[in-house]
């Protein structure tokens, strides 16, 4: 990656900006509300870095501020060590697509990318070509108030390519996307991260997600609460296993034998015979069990997830872990 | 700059919007070119004798009436280009587009600039078809009723030139007011409440009294009709007279000025969210 921002042709997309963001000390009040509140990370580029926290966390203000749509209280934030806008053509410096489907109804798909192909500086065969990358060539001449959310953020995709940019900031960009699109989009992104781009993600659920992302920034409550390699997230996950014996008293006296009273499962505490010990792997227990003679039905150890360590990061856990495994994905969702 | 201006112009031009009211504007002003062109030349007086306080109305003479058929497009049709105009702006934040916009072009006021003077050929268009509906409608119906048309006659055709450049005008005075009020609707209820009853009531209210006669005169519709020349009002004896030419375009055009002053200080110095 060249650091040479000013004097790189705009041809040269590598060139144009070393791709690095940098959320430094971001602080943004609204009123009473620190929507935004002392945010540092970095977003590395040739990775896609999921950006995620519950809605509200302040995803979308900490992009707004990135992009220079909303001015900050205290702090910055550059792409490539300036301000938005300042790397010029901003589209061939940065492509961002932000939540709300930003299109004229009346527009037609084409006619939404030729407004801003002088902007981006690209023919309007450069326009039809990305039409035809996301896969809306055949409805290019349909005005884009028909189109499905699907399809709405397919354009808003093609927007950000017009330009070719070494950077790419989606909010929420498998919101409304069919199974098929999403696997689409995987593969999208993952091949745009490989030609050495920044790919920023933004999503609520972590599972939408985690087969795409290699870094993951958590933030909940305009607060940092995480940021590291998606390997080192899964690395936080707590062991925990389900254990059904035909010798409930057994049970109870085995757990309480190993100290673990304390990490049984509130919520299957009434059903006899049956508990969920969390920080314990099913080894241990199989160990104490045969060593106690007690019979054992059932020793599974439960995947806990990504998500599941996503949602006690962001402090909404309480939901989820109660639930029944079957319940879990639900609950997700 | 030159980016951006491409940019606006295409948005106005790829949407349905700018011809429907085109369309509108041309059969409407060929509709109202046609009645003045009756209505002015039977009975002049029937305009202005209800009107108390007002001079005893004096007959147009045929060269007065001519030009106030051929410029009626900008005393009563101006309000299709000033709409086109403050869309152009409106539909920006009332289908979030504002986001994209902004985030090509990131400097506001080159947005803003770049808006208003893309309006221009846009206005331009307007301004030659309302002035040809009135002028075609208009000349028409005179030469029916077997009188004068002034159609050589150069200082009628100069009026109906000038008409040209008011509308034009008007469209970029639209621009401005859309940056100073984003809401769709309330630009549309302002607009169209002002330029077609608040304004012409305040001309020959204000009209009646000296103290607010000369100030009646720097009314934006006054002033658009000044640029002409020609008016409506003035010509009728329902309103008081007109600035010079060229002091009614510097009006007209510094009311776009300090509309768009204004938006860029309020409108597009805030957050977009």
């Amino acid at each position: 990656m060249s650091k040479d921002v000013a004097m790189s042709s705009p041809a040269d997309r590598n060139a144009s900006t070393d791709g690095v963001i940098v959320i430094d000390h971001l602080v943004k009040t609204f009123g009473s509300v620190r929507a935004v509140d002392d945010l540092s990370f970095t977003v590395r580029p040739g990775r896609v870095t999921g950006f995620l926290g519950p809605n509200g966390a302040g995803k979308t203000t900490t992009l707004r501020i990135l992009l220079g749509l909303v001015a900050p209280t205290a702090g910055t934030a550059t792409i490539g060590g300036t301000t938005y806008g300042q790397v010029t053509p901003p589209m061939r410096a940065v492509g961002a697509a932000l939540e709300a489907a930003s299109f004229h109804p009346g527009r037609s798909a084409l006619d939404h990318l030729r407004v801003y192909a002088p902007q981006a500086g690209v023919s309007d065969a450069r326009c039809r070509e990305v039409l035809a990358f996301v896969g809306l060539d055949t409805v290019a001449g349909r005005r884009a108030g028909g189109f499905s959310l699907g399809m709405r953020q397919r354009l808003a995709l093609a927007t950000t390519l017009l330009g070719d940019p070494p950077v790419l900031l989606l909010d929420e960009p498998a919101n409304g996307l069919d199974p098929e699109g999403i696997a689409w989009l995987r593969l999208l992104l993952r091949h745009l991260a490989a030609e050495g781009r920044t790919v920023l993600v933004s999503s609520h659920v972590l599972s939408e997600v985690e087969q795409t992302v290699d870094d993951v920034v958590i933030i909940a409550r305009g607060r940092l609460v995480h940021s590291s390699s998606l390997a080192e997230l899964a690395s936080l996950a707590e062991p925990s296993v389900r254990v059904r014996s035909p010798n409930a008293a057994g049970l109870v006296a085995l757990i309480t034998a190993a100290g673990w009273a304390d990490r049984v499962e509130p919520a299957v505490v009434g059903q006899p015979g049956v508990a969920v010990i969390h920080r314990v792997t099913a080894p241990e227990i199989g160990a104490r069990a045969f060593a106690a003679g007690l019979e054992l039905h059932e020793l599974v150890p439960r995947d806990v997830g990504l998500e599941g360590i996503f949602l006690r990061l962001v402090g909404e856990d309480a939901g989820v872990e109660v639930a029944e495994p079957h319940l879990e994905a639900g609950a997700a969702r | 700059m030159n980016a951006a201006l491409r940019t606006e112009y295409r948005k106005l031009v790829t949407t349905r919007l700018w011809w429907i009211l085109l369309l509108s504007m041309a059969a409407y002003m060929a509709f109202l070119a046609g009645i003045m062109a009756f209505a002015l030349t039977q009975d002049p007086a029937s305009l202005t004798g209800g009107v108390p306080g007002a001079d005893p109305a004096a007959p147009m003479t045929p060269e007065a009436v001519a030009r106030t058929i051929y410029t009626l497009a900008t005393s009563l049709g101006y309000v299709f280009p000033v709409i086109v105009g403050a869309m152009a702006m409106t539909s920006e934040f009332r289908h979030q587009t504002i986001t994209p916009t902004l985030l090509a072009e990131p400097s506001r006021t080159v947005f803003l600039t770049a808006k208003m003077l893309s309006s221009v050929p846009v206005g331009l268009l307007f301004g030659v078809v309302g002035t040809a509906a009135t002028v075609g409608a208009g000349a028409g119906v005179l030469a029916l009723l077997g009188k004068p048309a002034y159609l050589t006659d150069p200082i009628v055709l100069r009026s109906a030139a000038l008409s040209v450049l008011a509308l034009t005008v008007w469209t970029v005075v639209g621009v401005g007011f859309g940056a100073l009020v984003t809401s769709q609707v309330a630009v549309i209820v302002i607009m169209l409440a002002f330029t077609q009853f608040v304004e012409p009531i305040l001309r020959i209210v204000m009209g009646l009294f000296d103290w607010s006669e000369g100030i009646s005169k720097y009314l934006p519709g006054a002033a658009g009709e000044a640029i002409t020349g020609s008016s409506l009002y003035a010509g009728s004896g329902m309103a008081a007279g007109l600035l010079p030419s060229w002091l009614g375009f510097v009006t007209l055009l510094g009311y776009a000025i300090v509309f768009a002053l204004i938006g860029r200080l309020t409108t597009l110095r805030h957050d977009i969210t």
